[in-house]
């Protein structure tokens, strides 16, 4: 544990929980770009945390390398006991073929700004897709599962619609509903509500405080203030490609102790 | 809330001046210039028609005739095993050209740049000379006595294969450039929410990129099928039996060179409009989701027309079509 560098505070929401995500020493560049520096996190399983920061400080970057969408150029990266993306063989870490790789993304579910649903099928059809395609569940059994996860985003009524019939907030739900249709043990969000109307930020947000209460441990990028508050166990304050600060959220952001901090939680106020 | 009263005490009074009918501007040119279009088009129909030179009979008799029919399946077999055969390579064309591999990237351009930039006349008959070239092909590994087929090239090579290998690959050339505008087309983030989902690159390619990219790729190849059903009148060059081969061998026999190329020509009509059903419904196929309410398809159409003009219940609400589908 002692890779873990984090800040003073990281964790004690949930000292005695086990890590379901260890982020250790993470790097990785974009051409000349370093775009994160030994970026290292603990996320305990079943807690929320969420990533702040400025535009450009890596957020999205660090949560598209924990399900492999980016390759890494050093460190680990180690959701439930397994190394994402690699394997061990000697002092260093070889990356796995491309089918290794999407098993373990089964097992990750992500949420994007752009929703991203498969546009040529039905609500339905796009969280059936997965199940039945690649895990090969049968499909009445999937339809009934997808029924459900509607019905729990409030979407029951809206099994047969496209997505270009539904508006942002619908499709958001729909694709969180999708993504946990692979019952994924972790669920990432990049700025889930970034482009969405205000009005409905709301019920998006309302589903994922809901799956939080139920347990899922999630890592959500996001400039909602009120519910990294509200929901978050752990805060992670990212600048330039390194953790400035991370701990509870009314320690990081009532008492920033960093002065980057505090300019960037006066920004989005 | 005033306002809205206020308006509401303006109206009233001139409620009465308000109920009047709103005539259409009145288009005297439309009428004209329909009737001179006529005019012209009847003249045309009637010189033609009337013409002694031409020997409708025989077009007629042409028409059916054992030697035309035979052309017409050989120019179907031509066009569909070339359009098959290229849509194929077109994607692994089109697939190395998208590839970050230089070395595929580059041999790709290079076949396109090659076919697309000589004529389709010039390639075929110099598919027709193969056999001067080579004497003898053979399927082994390059630069080595290795060899797992060989045969004469003369004997393996026909005016037809010849044919079909001419169209075939020139018309993979453009083709893989309309399948990788398609590929292009689709979002990239659709690739990114496939994989995190745990999808495989080849399920992902199949069941989200390629769905996708249909909706760009079925129009123009809509059109490259017609225009390969045409040139395979080319195929004449170099002596394939299809329908206009065919038509110019009867008429060099009877000198009704006219009437044979109206024969052809009708055929030719025929099979394209044939030709434009399934792309139609191809169309609507892969264009799912792409807009909220789908058009209804001809026969829906006249569904409608016939419900409308009998009184009794309204047509048919629009979203009718999406779960008709
Ligand atoms: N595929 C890529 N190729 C090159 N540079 C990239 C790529 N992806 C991200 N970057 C760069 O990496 C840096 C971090 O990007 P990232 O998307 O992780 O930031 P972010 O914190 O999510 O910002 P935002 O709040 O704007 O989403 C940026 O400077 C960006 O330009
Ligand atoms: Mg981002």
């Amino acid at each position: 544990m002692s890779t873990i560098t984090t800040t003073r505070t990281a964790q004690d929401a949930a000292v005695d929980a086990r890590p379901l995500v260890e982020i250790r020493r993470v790097r990785k560049s974009f051409g000349a770009h370093q775009v994160l520096r030994d970026v290292s996190l603990a996320v305990p399983e079943g807690t929320v945390t969420v990533l702040l920061g400025p535009s450009g400080s890596g957020k999205s970057t660090l949560l598209r390398c924990i399900n492999h969408l980016e390759s890494i150029d050093g460190g680990r990266i180690i959701v439930d006991g397994e190394l994402i993306g690699y394997r061990q063989a000697g002092h260093d870490i070889h990356e796995m073929t491309p089918k290794q790789i999407a098993r373990q993304r089964r097992e990750i579910g992500m949420v994007f700004q752009r929703f991203n649903l498969f546009p040529h099928m039905t609500a339905l059809e796009n969280i059936v897709e997965a199940p039945v395609g690649i895990a090969g569940m049968p499909r009445a059994k999937a339809r009934a599962k997808a029924t459900e996860l509607l019905d729990r985003v409030g979407l029951a009524d809206f099994a047969g619609h496209y997505p270009a019939q539904l508006s942002g907030g619908q499709q958001q739900r729909v694709a969180i509903a999708r993504a946990l249709a692979m019952g994924p043990k972790l669920m990432l969000f990049d700025e889930p509500t970034s482009a969405l109307d205000p009005e409905l930020v709301g019920d998006v947000l309302d589903v994922m405080r809901e799956l939080a209460n139920d347990g899922m441990t999630m890592i959500v990028v996001t400039h909602e203030i009120g519910f990294a508050r509200g929901v978050a166990d752990q805060v992670v304050f990212m600048d330039g490609g390194v953790v400035v600060e991370a701990g509870r959220p009314e320690d990081v952001i009532d008492r920033p102790q960093r002065q980057r901090t505090r300019d960037f939680l006066e920004s989005v106020r | 809330m005033t306002a809205v009263e206020a308006r509401g005490v303006a109206l009233a009074p001139e409620a009465t001046d308000d109920d009047v009918r709103a005539i259409p501007l009145r288009r005297p040119w439309r009428w004209i210039s329909a009737a001179v279009v006529l005019l012209l088009a009847a003249g045309f129909a009637y010189s033609v028609l009337t013409n002694p030179n031409i020997d409708f009979a025989a077009i007629g008799q042409f028409l059916v005739d054992p030697r035309i029919i035979d052309g017409v399946w050989l120019t179907l077999l031509i066009t569909l095993v070339a359009m098959v055969v290229s849509t194929v390579l077109a994607v692994v064309i089109a697939a190395m050209r998208l590839s970050s591999n230089p070395v595929l990237s580059s041999v790709a351009w290079f076949y396109v740049w090659a076919f697309r930039g000589t004529p389709l006349l010039v390639q075929i008959v110099l598919w027709g000379y193969l056999g001067l070239l080579y004497e003898k092909l053979s399927i082994g590994i390059p630069f080595t006595d290795i060899v797992f087929w060989q045969a004469d090239t003369n004997l393996l090579i026909t005016a037809m294969v010849a044919g079909i290998l001419a169209l075939t690959l020139n018309q993979a050339a453009y083709s893989s450039e309309i399948v990788r505008a398609g590929m292009i087309s689709v979002d990239e983030g659709q690739r990114e929410a496939a994989y995190s989902l745990g999808m495989s690159p080849l399920y992902t390619f199949r069941r989200v990129l390629l769905p996708q990219a249909m909706r760009v790729i079925i129009p123009p190849m809509g059109n490259e099928t017609i225009s390969m059903l045409k040139n395979t009148s080319l195929l004449s060059v170099i002596a394939v039996l299809e329908i206009y081969t065919q038509a110019t061998v009867i008429s060099s026999q009877n000198l009704k060179q006219v009437e044979l190329l109206i024969v052809a020509s009708i055929w030719y009509l025929l099979m394209t409009s044939i030709l434009s059903v399934p792309q139609y419904y191809l169309e609507r196929r892969f264009g799912r989701g792409s807009s909220r309410n789908l058009p209804p398809t001809p026969f829906q159409r006249l569904r409608q027309a016939f419900a409308s003009r009998r009184p009794g219940p309204a047509p048919a609400p629009e979203t009718k079509a999406v779960s008709a589908v």
